[in-house]
């Protein structure tokens, strides 16, 4: 029983049973989970696992794909564990339903003592205690499919359904299970000759009890764990077939444009209809608190009518913010409040009076980020015989599944959720930010019975995010006589949710780090990488002033302030060295370094970059990755590659600025993202392989990319960035 | 009543001479895999072929497509000569690269991509930079750089 403790680190959630898949929380949802994956004789083993008469293994996979190539990876680790034939294997999306929640995603966060991103806050809440109700989780967020899903579900499932195949055997054969082995889909008898199908054995195996402590194979016995096989993905996306959410076609659909209050938190006022029913094609005019809806044959109709209206709409009291007076507020707060204390070691407020001390200060601003997934914000809902179905891309479907049932009031099992593949997300579709949830139920009323597709323009899209918040930090620090950092006092800007960003990679003695709120009204939400994305850039652009007035290579002060052999220290050594840091660059140039540890995975990156016209420019960029060990090293590459595209181009030149209280920027021309012509012509990503705890990739390549270049950009011209983006008249 | 030519066949549609051509592809043909982005020719999501050129058709009202030849994802591989079930020598190199990652803009990148090398065989970086426009926010131009590298002999 010693697996299950670990497992659920002692608690009950599991009374007299095994912790495999779902099968011992619940025989109602054991039963539950076989129904919703039936059919051509098949049998769930295990739990997330079908093998099909035909040989076929069906992984279901508790994540939805984003791209980041998940369900490829996961339904390797299972395969592995199961020594499975590859060429059978394939990956679905498990059903919204609670006979998939997804345990191990769970459970990795309350092992792993890690605290819960923001958009855990609302279905989670930390400790064990809470460890039963984590159980509705299916999400997919905070870089966690591979290391929680993957290590502690995903291998430990493979390896408890080849014994149950291995056990169904024996019995068959009447001879000892320690005789037989597996390999590519079959169980062999040596000693006999006899050999069987998974497929043939699948039936028997399914009636077996499920082992409780099943051993899992050493990294050197791996045959497909560390091997870049072709993804299951890719050839649907490069044919459009693959079908996102806006692709789903279904008899009767209407289609529907929305418009939401322009300044977050208002009310319409009124709206007369008339002018969008002049509009051929028009239906419905639908108007509610939150905003109008326009239904219409086709969506070009209905975006027509839409832009006929003229709505009022009330602006909350908010109608004379700007990006400017909450850049000023936030600079009176970091500067009077205290706030509350995050982290404190020695007394750093002691220390900064000293007198003699070289005491240095800097103040830090990033602005709203806009998700701009390309798959602009859509659902397709119906109401009809007293039931909603709603087809939608969403990170979290059971979260979704969850805010649908209390939105329609039907009850739960008169609410279907088809959590379709998203074109994009990046922390976009969850459910805590479900309002297109809440509007294409209204839609479905009014033009029930008839299903109807609601999709956001580009300019509702950029105009109604959930950003990753505009924030400030103010950061002082005293150095020693040797140049080190002895005390380091930061306030930072509170953003909603749990944040563990600011914790610092290196050894000072004394600290104090404190949050302070200065609420706004524009909706703020998780944003590739969360807090990291502006915390890395406080900590590692002031780390690096700090180096220049100790007079010190900037690589060097830091690898001085590391542990000697620490994951931090190895990776930062690694990005040095693979980028030639120290040798000669062409006249105009610079390289900058910096350090991230987020979800778990540590990156180092460097940046050589120049000013050209006006604008940064990066030739090259160089990173090493510590993420324990690597399931996939070709999408593990890429991962960090996108991140680093999509991270320059936000530290160049992307900002969503208000005015009026309402977003300014409308669509791609007024926002600068990362394209073509942009992206360096070297991006080098380097793995180190630790015997850590296995870490996220989909985020943690983002967050050095902005203080790297901004370090590269002060080595280059002496001129030191504080404030992001670094090219901000390239954009609206 | 509008005609247009559309992967070789000749379809009639009932949609008003302004809709842009993006959404009767979408809606009224099925055709799906042509995506909506932005709605003002900035992403490339939507790119078709118009004779043989790529185009933005989001922002091409119908009556303006009507004359023209034109090509979808869809029927790529059949606008090359290829059988049925074939896919085009872009497509083939999109996965041995494995290019995509969410993959909603490859179907517009890879009719950029195809007509890029049509014109040009042997792109420079400077002809990719200025031909492939399209945006993506995964981030995966550098294997869309080396895909069409590797198509021009150039890997």
């Amino acid at each position: 029983m010693k697996r299950r403790t670990f497992l659920l680190g002692g608690t009950a959630v599991a009374a007299g049973g095994l912790v495999i898949g779902y099968r011992a929380w619940s025989s109602g949802f054991e039963a539950q989970a076989a129904r919703l994956t039936a059919g051509d004789g098949g049998r769930l083993i295990a739990g997330w696992v079908r093998i099909g008469e035909d040989d076929a293994v069906t992984v279901y996979v508790p994540h939805v794909d984003m791209g980041q190539g998940t369900h490829t990876a996961l339904a390797m680790m299972l395969a592995e564990e199961l020594d499975a034939d590859w060429s059978k294997v394939r990956a679905e999306r498990a059903p919204g339903e609670k006979a998939f929640a997804n345990r191990f995603l769970a459970q990795g966060w309350v092992l792993q003592g890690l605290e819960l991103p923001r958009f855990l806050d609302a279905p989670v809440q930390t400790g064990f205690t809470a460890a039963a109700r984590f159980i509705n989780l299916q999400i997919t967020g905070g870089s966690t499919a591979v290391r929680f899903t993957g290590q502690g579900g995903m291998r430990i499932v493979g390896a408890a359904a080849r014994l149950m195949l291995i056990e169904a055997a024996a019995r068959r054969w009447g001879v000892d299970a320690g005789e037989l082995a597996t390999r590519d889909g079959i169980v062999t008898h040596a000693k006999s000759g006899r050999a069987a199908r998974y497929g043939e054995l699948a039936a028997e195996a399914a009636e077996l009890s499920v082992p409780a402590s099943p051993p899992l194979k050493p990294r050197a016995a791996y045959r497909l764990i560390g091997t870049s096989v072709p993804r299951f993905d890719i050839p649907a996306k490069v044919t459009g077939a693959h079908l996102y959410a806006s692709d789903i076609r279904l008899p009767g659909m209407r289609y529907a444009a929305v418009m939401a209050p322009p300044v977050h938190g208002g009310r319409l006022v009124s709206v007369d209809p008339t002018p969008a029913k002049a509009v051929k094609g028009v239906e419905q005019v639908v108007s509610f608190d939150e905003g109008i809806g326009v239904i219409a044959a086709g969506w070009w109709q209905a975006r027509k009518g839409l832009a006929a209206l003229k709505p009022v709409f009330a602006d909350g009291g908010n109608g004379g913010a700007s990006s400017a007076s909450l850049s000023a507020e936030q600079e009176r707060a970091l500067a009077g409040g205290e706030g509350k204390s995050m982290h404190d070691e020695g007394d750093a407020e002691a220390v900064l009076k000293e007198t003699g001390l070289r005491v240095l200060e800097a103040t830090c601003h990033v602005p709203f980020l806009h998700h701009a997934a390309m798959e602009p914000m859509n659902a397709t809902a119906q109401v009809k015989d007293g039931r909603l179905t709603v087809w939608s891309g969403e990170q979290d479907a059971l979260g979704a599944k969850m805010k649908l049932v209390a939105l329609s009031g039907f009850a739960a099992e008169n609410v279907t959720l088809h959590a379709l593949p998203v074109g994009g997300s990046f922390g976009r579709r969850v459910a805590a930010g479900g309002r297109h949830l809440d509007q294409v139920v209204r839609l479905a009323r009014a033009a029930a019975p008839h299903p109807v597709q609601m999709i956001w323009s580009r300019e509702e899209d950029f105009t109604q995010g959930t950003y990753r918040p505009q924030v400030a930090s103010r950061l002082r620090a005293a150095l020693g006589a040797d140049g080190k950092p002895i005390a380091w006092s930061q306030a930072f800007v509170e953003t909603p949710g749990i944040n563990e960003a600011f914790r610092l990679p290196y050894q000072i003695p004394n600290q104090s780090i404190r949050a302070v709120p200065v609420p706004t009204h524009v909706t703020q939400g998780s944003w590739r990488s969360v807090a990291h994305t502006q915390h890395g850039f406080y900590t590692e652009t002031f780390i690096d002033e700090l180096a220049q007035a100790a007079a010190r290579d900037p690589f060097e002060y830091r690898r001085d302030l590391l542990p000697a052999g620490s994951r931090h220290r190895r990776a930062l050594e690694m990005a040095a060295e693979k980028a030639g840091w120290g040798k000669p660059l062409s006249a105009g140039r610079g390289r900058g370094i910096a350090l991230v540890e987020s979800f778990g995975t540590v990156v180092a990156q460097v940046i050589e970059a120049s000013m050209e016209g006006g604008a940064p420019k990066v030739h090259r960029v160089v990173a090493a990755v510590d993420c324990g060990d690597v399931c996939h090293p070709d999408t593990a590459t890429q991962q960090v590659e996108g991140a680093i595209v999509m991270g320059l181009g936000a530290a160049i030149a992307e900002r969503i600025t208000i005015e009026k209280g309402a977003v300014r920027q409308t669509n791609f021309p007024d926002y600068a993202i990362a394209s073509m012509a942009s992206t360096p012509p070297a991006i080098e990503v380097h793995f180190l392989r630790s015997d850590g705890p296995w870490g996220g990739l989909g985020e943690p390549g983002m967050p050095p990319v902005a203080p790297a270049l901004a370090n590269a950009l002060f080595a280059a011209t002496g001129k030191r960035a504080r404030s992001l983006p670094l090219a901000p008249a390239m954009v609206a | 009543m509008i005609t247009l030519t559309v992967n070789g066949q000749t379809r009639r549609v009932e949609a008003e001479a302004d809709t842009p051509l993006l959404w009767v592809l979408r809606e009224d043909l099925g055709l799906t895999g042509t995506r909506f982005g932005c709605g003002v020719a900035a992403c490339g999501a939507c790119t078709v072929h118009l004779d043989g050129e790529p185009a933005r058709s989001c922002a091409i009202p119908l009556e303006a497509a009507a004359g023209a030849g034109i090509t979808t994802i869809e029927g790529l591989p059949a606008a090359a000569g290829l059988a049925e079930g074939e896919l085009h020598p872009v497509q083939k190199a999109w996965i041995e690269i494995q290019v995509p990652q969410c993959g909603y803009c490859q179907s517009g990148m890879i009719m950029a991509a195809a007509a890029l090398l049509k014109a040009n065989p042997k792109p420079s970086d400077a002809q990719i930079d200025a031909a492939i426009t399209n945006l993506c926010r995964c981030g995966t131009y550098p294997r869309v750089r080396r895909a069409i590298r590797a198509l021009s002999g150039q890997a």
